[in-house]
Protein backbone atom coordinates (compact mmCIF):
# COMPACT_ATOMS: atom_id res chain seq x y z
CA UNK A 1 0.00 0.00 0.00
CA UNK A 2 0.55 3.69 -0.93
CA UNK A 3 0.46 6.93 1.41
CA UNK A 4 1.40 10.38 0.71
CA UNK A 5 1.74 13.37 2.94
CA UNK A 6 1.70 16.81 1.76
CA UNK A 7 3.58 19.90 2.35
CA UNK A 8 4.41 23.50 0.78
CA UNK A 9 7.05 25.63 1.12
CA UNK A 10 8.36 28.80 -0.78
CA UNK A 11 11.10 29.81 -1.96
CA UNK A 12 13.19 31.75 -4.72
CA UNK A 13 15.31 30.53 -6.79
CA UNK A 14 17.42 31.20 -10.31
CA UNK A 15 18.10 28.58 -13.38
CA UNK A 16 21.29 29.79 -14.17
CA UNK A 17 24.70 28.66 -14.15
CA UNK A 18 27.58 30.85 -12.69
CA UNK A 19 30.10 29.07 -15.16
CA UNK A 20 28.31 29.88 -18.56
CA UNK A 21 27.71 32.97 -19.97
CA UNK A 22 24.80 35.22 -19.82
CA UNK A 23 23.82 34.39 -23.37
CA UNK A 24 24.17 30.25 -22.96
CA UNK A 25 21.89 31.01 -19.36
CA UNK A 26 19.18 32.73 -21.28
CA UNK A 27 19.34 30.06 -24.20
CA UNK A 28 19.32 27.33 -21.79
CA UNK A 29 17.22 28.33 -19.08
CA UNK A 30 14.86 31.36 -20.25
CA UNK A 31 13.55 34.13 -17.93
CA UNK A 32 14.11 31.52 -15.01
CA UNK A 33 18.15 32.54 -15.78
CA UNK A 34 17.90 35.82 -14.21
CA UNK A 35 20.36 35.64 -11.53
CA UNK A 36 18.20 38.14 -9.20
CA UNK A 37 15.86 35.13 -8.56
CA UNK A 38 12.00 34.53 -8.46
CA UNK A 39 9.81 32.62 -6.49
CA UNK A 40 7.37 29.42 -6.21
CA UNK A 41 4.98 28.27 -4.22
CA UNK A 42 6.25 24.37 -4.09
CA UNK A 43 4.57 21.59 -2.68
CA UNK A 44 5.83 18.36 -2.26
CA UNK A 45 4.03 15.17 -1.95
CA UNK A 46 5.94 12.53 -0.10
CA UNK A 47 4.83 8.83 -1.37
CA UNK A 48 5.73 5.91 1.20
CA UNK A 49 4.79 2.20 0.72
CA UNK A 50 4.68 -0.83 2.93
CA UNK A 51 2.39 -2.91 4.78
CA UNK A 52 0.05 -1.77 7.36
CA UNK A 53 1.13 -2.83 11.15
CA UNK A 54 -1.67 -5.56 11.92
CA UNK A 55 -2.44 -3.72 15.44
CA UNK A 56 -2.26 -0.47 14.59
CA UNK A 57 -3.47 -0.66 11.15
CA UNK A 58 -0.92 1.88 10.11
CA UNK A 59 1.92 1.46 7.77
CA UNK A 60 3.74 4.51 9.93
CA UNK A 61 2.01 7.29 11.93
CA UNK A 62 1.05 10.29 9.61
CA UNK A 63 2.26 12.73 12.71
CA UNK A 64 5.75 11.07 12.22
CA UNK A 65 5.76 12.16 8.67
CA UNK A 66 4.98 15.58 9.07
CA UNK A 67 7.61 15.93 11.72
CA UNK A 68 10.02 14.57 9.09
CA UNK A 69 9.29 16.91 6.44
CA UNK A 70 8.98 19.54 9.02
CA UNK A 71 12.48 18.66 9.56
CA UNK A 72 14.21 17.65 6.28
CA UNK A 73 12.44 19.84 3.94
CA UNK A 74 10.21 22.90 5.38
CA UNK A 75 13.08 23.97 7.47
CA UNK A 76 15.63 24.36 5.38
CA UNK A 77 13.56 25.18 1.87
CA UNK A 78 10.64 27.91 3.40
CA UNK A 79 11.47 31.56 2.42
CA UNK A 80 15.27 30.84 1.43
CA UNK A 81 16.86 31.66 -1.87
CA UNK A 82 18.17 28.12 -2.73
CA UNK A 83 21.23 28.67 -4.70
CA UNK A 84 22.06 31.25 -2.17
CA UNK A 85 20.97 29.55 0.63
CA UNK A 86 20.66 25.57 0.73
CA UNK A 87 23.34 23.38 -0.33
CA UNK A 88 23.50 21.51 -2.64
CA UNK A 89 22.04 24.50 -4.87
CA UNK A 90 25.32 26.88 -4.58
CA UNK A 91 26.85 24.59 -7.22
CA UNK A 92 24.02 22.19 -8.42
CA UNK A 93 21.08 24.43 -10.85
CA UNK A 94 17.68 23.92 -8.60
CA UNK A 95 15.93 22.87 -11.34
CA UNK A 96 12.68 20.82 -10.08
CA UNK A 97 14.25 17.67 -10.94
CA UNK A 98 17.59 18.53 -9.17
CA UNK A 99 15.13 19.54 -6.12
CA UNK A 100 12.65 16.86 -6.11
CA UNK A 101 16.01 14.26 -6.24
CA UNK A 102 17.77 16.51 -3.22
CA UNK A 103 14.58 16.00 -1.38
CA UNK A 104 14.52 12.10 -1.99
CA UNK A 105 17.88 12.28 -0.72
CA UNK A 106 17.13 14.22 2.41
CA UNK A 107 14.20 12.43 3.40
CA UNK A 108 15.79 8.50 2.34
CA UNK A 109 17.76 8.35 5.39
CA UNK A 110 14.59 8.89 7.80
CA UNK A 111 13.08 5.81 5.92
CA UNK A 112 15.34 3.07 6.62
CA UNK A 113 14.93 0.05 8.31
CA UNK A 114 11.04 0.69 8.98
CA UNK A 115 7.52 -0.68 8.24
CA UNK A 116 7.36 2.26 5.60
CA UNK A 117 9.39 2.72 2.42
CA UNK A 118 10.10 5.69 0.61
CA UNK A 119 8.52 5.08 -3.01
CA UNK A 120 8.24 8.55 -4.71
CA UNK A 121 8.98 12.21 -4.56
CA UNK A 122 6.56 14.65 -6.52
CA UNK A 123 7.42 18.40 -6.53
CA UNK A 124 5.56 20.68 -7.78
CA UNK A 125 7.26 23.81 -8.96
CA UNK A 126 3.69 25.63 -9.96
CA UNK A 127 0.50 23.78 -10.39
CA UNK A 128 1.08 23.63 -14.10
CA UNK A 129 4.86 21.69 -13.20
CA UNK A 130 5.59 18.75 -11.55
CA UNK A 131 8.41 15.97 -11.36
CA UNK A 132 8.10 12.27 -9.40
CA UNK A 133 11.89 11.23 -8.75
CA UNK A 134 12.55 7.87 -7.40
CA UNK A 135 15.56 5.86 -6.68
CA UNK B 1 13.89 7.75 -14.52
CA UNK B 2 12.83 10.74 -13.40
CA UNK B 3 9.56 11.84 -14.41
CA UNK B 4 8.43 15.34 -15.75
CA UNK B 5 4.40 16.18 -16.04
CA UNK B 6 3.09 19.85 -17.21
CA UNK B 7 0.00 20.68 -17.27
CA UNK B 8 -2.32 22.55 -20.38
CA UNK B 9 -5.97 24.05 -20.23
CA UNK B 10 -8.69 23.99 -23.06
CA UNK B 11 -11.87 24.44 -22.82
CA UNK B 12 -14.05 22.67 -25.68
CA UNK B 13 -17.64 20.79 -26.21
CA UNK B 14 -18.75 17.62 -26.82
CA UNK B 15 -21.81 15.50 -26.96
CA UNK B 16 -21.76 11.67 -26.61
CA UNK B 17 -23.80 9.79 -28.69
CA UNK B 18 -23.09 6.39 -29.97
CA UNK B 19 -24.68 6.44 -34.08
CA UNK B 20 -24.85 2.53 -33.18
CA UNK B 21 -27.14 2.69 -30.83
CA UNK B 22 -31.13 3.75 -30.80
CA UNK B 23 -31.95 7.57 -29.41
CA UNK B 24 -33.74 5.65 -26.34
CA UNK B 25 -30.48 2.97 -25.63
CA UNK B 26 -28.31 6.36 -25.87
CA UNK B 27 -30.10 8.43 -23.55
CA UNK B 28 -30.28 6.00 -21.50
CA UNK B 29 -26.40 5.25 -21.53
CA UNK B 30 -25.41 9.01 -21.58
CA UNK B 31 -28.10 10.62 -19.86
CA UNK B 32 -27.20 14.13 -20.00
CA UNK B 33 -24.49 14.05 -21.59
CA UNK B 34 -26.55 12.91 -24.70
CA UNK B 35 -28.34 16.70 -24.94
CA UNK B 36 -28.62 16.64 -29.00
CA UNK B 37 -27.23 20.71 -28.13
CA UNK B 38 -23.92 19.50 -26.67
CA UNK B 39 -22.19 20.89 -23.69
CA UNK B 40 -18.68 21.79 -22.79
CA UNK B 41 -15.40 21.27 -20.14
CA UNK B 42 -12.71 23.22 -18.86
CA UNK B 43 -10.33 20.47 -19.45
CA UNK B 44 -7.45 20.09 -18.28
CA UNK B 45 -4.13 17.70 -20.21
CA UNK B 46 -1.60 16.76 -17.80
CA UNK B 47 1.76 15.78 -20.38
CA UNK B 48 4.28 13.14 -18.59
CA UNK B 49 7.53 12.63 -20.05
CA UNK B 50 10.28 10.44 -18.79
CA UNK B 51 14.11 10.05 -19.08
CA UNK B 52 17.54 11.03 -17.41
CA UNK B 53 18.15 14.76 -15.31
CA UNK B 54 20.61 15.89 -17.70
CA UNK B 55 23.78 16.24 -15.34
CA UNK B 56 24.79 20.21 -17.37
CA UNK B 57 21.38 21.59 -17.12
CA UNK B 58 19.40 19.76 -14.19
CA UNK B 59 16.59 19.36 -16.34
CA UNK B 60 15.00 16.28 -18.18
CA UNK B 61 13.63 18.41 -20.67
CA UNK B 62 13.39 21.69 -21.56
CA UNK B 63 10.01 22.84 -21.09
CA UNK B 64 9.46 25.18 -23.85
CA UNK B 65 9.80 22.44 -26.08
CA UNK B 66 7.57 20.55 -24.98
CA UNK B 67 4.67 23.60 -25.21
CA UNK B 68 5.25 24.51 -28.41
CA UNK B 69 4.89 20.37 -29.38
CA UNK B 70 1.30 21.08 -27.39
CA UNK B 71 0.73 24.15 -28.60
CA UNK B 72 1.48 22.93 -32.42
CA UNK B 73 -0.08 19.33 -32.55
CA UNK B 74 -2.51 19.15 -30.31
CA UNK B 75 -4.09 22.47 -28.95
CA UNK B 76 -4.98 23.76 -32.38
CA UNK B 77 -7.39 20.67 -32.90
CA UNK B 78 -9.27 20.67 -29.40
CA UNK B 79 -9.10 24.04 -27.53
CA UNK B 80 -12.27 26.09 -28.26
CA UNK B 81 -13.67 23.40 -30.43
CA UNK B 82 -16.61 21.18 -30.83
CA UNK B 83 -14.67 17.82 -30.33
CA UNK B 84 -17.62 16.22 -32.44
CA UNK B 85 -16.44 17.90 -35.87
CA UNK B 86 -12.80 15.98 -35.28
CA UNK B 87 -12.04 13.42 -38.06
CA UNK B 88 -10.99 11.21 -35.37
CA UNK B 89 -14.91 11.77 -33.70
CA UNK B 90 -16.38 10.88 -37.21
CA UNK B 91 -17.27 7.53 -35.41
CA UNK B 92 -15.65 7.50 -32.52
CA UNK B 93 -17.96 8.89 -29.76
CA UNK B 94 -16.01 12.02 -27.95
CA UNK B 95 -15.50 10.38 -24.20
CA UNK B 96 -12.72 11.73 -22.20
CA UNK B 97 -11.79 8.06 -22.85
CA UNK B 98 -11.06 8.28 -26.35
CA UNK B 99 -10.10 12.05 -25.99
CA UNK B 100 -7.13 10.60 -23.49
CA UNK B 101 -5.95 8.18 -26.26
CA UNK B 102 -6.16 10.73 -29.31
CA UNK B 103 -4.28 13.37 -27.49
CA UNK B 104 -1.50 10.42 -26.50
CA UNK B 105 -1.81 9.31 -30.37
CA UNK B 106 -1.61 13.39 -31.77
CA UNK B 107 1.77 13.83 -29.39
CA UNK B 108 3.69 10.76 -30.19
CA UNK B 109 3.09 11.47 -33.95
CA UNK B 110 5.10 14.46 -33.80
CA UNK B 111 7.29 13.83 -31.02
CA UNK B 112 10.76 15.19 -30.74
CA UNK B 113 13.83 12.99 -31.42
CA UNK B 114 16.43 12.20 -29.04
CA UNK B 115 17.88 12.96 -26.98
CA UNK B 116 14.29 14.52 -26.05
CA UNK B 117 12.70 12.27 -23.32
CA UNK B 118 10.24 10.01 -23.89
CA UNK B 119 6.43 10.01 -23.88
CA UNK B 120 5.11 8.52 -20.80
CA UNK B 121 1.51 9.10 -21.24
CA UNK B 122 -1.36 11.86 -20.65
CA UNK B 123 -3.78 12.16 -17.96
CA UNK B 124 -7.28 14.80 -18.76
CA UNK B 125 -9.54 16.12 -16.44
CA UNK B 126 -12.62 16.56 -17.99
CA UNK B 127 -13.72 17.98 -14.52
CA UNK B 128 -12.08 18.00 -10.66
CA UNK B 129 -13.78 15.03 -10.35
CA UNK B 130 -13.33 13.21 -13.95
CA UNK B 131 -9.86 11.62 -14.34
CA UNK B 132 -8.76 9.81 -17.22
CA UNK B 133 -5.06 8.38 -17.64
CA UNK B 134 -3.77 6.64 -20.51
CA UNK B 135 -1.86 3.66 -19.47
CA UNK B 136 1.96 4.29 -19.72
CA UNK B 137 1.33 6.68 -16.53
CA UNK B 138 0.73 3.27 -14.44
CA UNK B 139 3.51 1.61 -15.88
CA UNK B 140 7.12 0.67 -14.06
Amino acid sequence: MYITRRAEFSASHACYRPDWSEERNREVFGEAANPRGHGHNYAVEVTLEGEPDPVTGMIIDLKEVKTILEREVIAPFDHRFLNHEVPPFETVVPTPENIARDIWRRLAPSFTGGRARLANVRLFETEDLFVDYAE
Amino acid sequence: MTRVTRQYRFSASHRLHAPMLSEEANRATYGKCNNPYGHGHDYVLQVCVGGPIDSETGMVMDPRKLDELVETAVMPHLRMRNLNDLSAFSEKVPTTENLAMLAERMLSESWLPAPFPELVGVRILETKRNIFETPGLRAN
